[in-house]
């Protein structure tokens, strides 16, 4: 049931992520993100991450994506109809770190007999009751100095993005 | 449950198409979009470590990471209008002032 699970999604995940980059038009590459963070957000709840589950689909599909299609739609860009001259750089260094990192991994999951045996030791018992406790009790005491250095974040691009994209911030005073 | 290498592979799978992405797209927009695969790609790894491993952690590195995200989208984006306003296009091969 899990691996038919894992399946789906990934296979809808893989498929979304390659339309996203060979679609030409932007608001149908963004739709195509959309659906590959519903399913981003399906495979944590198969991971027992509700929590993080719930905030994909809100930070990401709810507010970021929403952000994409309001610039795409305020720019009123064309289809692009060419790829970048640079497209056989990018097949090649595409396929030989695809190959690479494939070629690691069967190798690891076929020498050892269970590849998750020296992995699975506690059983996920922390991750798995009352998740959004777990992780509140966790932010607010291991990372608090994190937490607070990631609203310095949010402040400065909030201050950034206002001066980056107001027309005539310094002009209008002259 | 399944193998943990299982997650490894398609993280890997999409972060080589967003990897893809930002090298052969010509539109701004398109290239941050597939920098958000590439972030959504480590995010997933993260989770499976996390569940795999019994520690919580990963997950608030998730955390961390969507925050970052939302902070480059919104910068991102700003430059991208900045961008549109001075060349009224946003394909990459327009903007070389700082390429030799």
């Amino acid at each position: 049931m899990a691996t038919l699970f894992f399946s789906y999604f990934s296979g809808v995940i893989v498929l979304a992520s390659i339309l996203v980059v060979a679609l030409r038009n932007p608001v149908h590459s963004a739709l195509a993100l959309l659906i590959m963070f519903f399913h981003v957000a399906g495979l944590y709840i198969t991971l027992h991450a509700e929590f993080l589950a719930a905030v994909q689909i809100i930070v990401y599909a709810g507010a970021i994506l929403v952000l994409y299609l309001f610039v795409v739609m305020l720019l009123n860009v064309k289809r692009d109809e060419h790829y970048h001259a640079q497209y056989p750089l990018g097949a090649v260094l595409g396929v030989t770190i695809l190959t690479e990192a494939l070629l690691l991994i069967v190798q690891h999951s076929f020498s050892k007999e269970t590849a998750t045996a020296d992995l699975g030791a506690t059983d996920g018992k922390q991750v798995l009751e009352g998740n959004t406790e777990t992780i509140g009790e966790a932010l607010y005491s291991t990372y608090l100095f994190s937490f607070e250095v990631a609203s310095l974040i949010l402040l400065v691009a909030m201050i950034g993005a206002i001066i980056l994209a107001k027309r005539d911030l310094f002009e209008a005073r002259n | 449950m399944v193998p943990l290498s299982y997650y490894v592979i398609l993280s890997a799978i999409v972060f080589t198409t967003g990897l893809v992405g930002v090298l052969i797209r010509r539109n701004i927009i398109i290239i941050l979009l597939s920098i958000e695969l590439m972030l959504n790609a480590t995010n997933i790894n993260f989770v499976a470590f996390s569940r795999y491993l019994g520690n919580v952690s990963g997950q608030v590195f998730v955390f961390f990471t969507l925050t970052v995200a939302a902070a480059e989208v919104a910068v991102g984006l700003a430059i991208i209008i900045a961008l549109y306003r001075s060349k009224s296009s946003i394909n990459v091969d327009e903007f070389q002032l700082l390429k030799w």
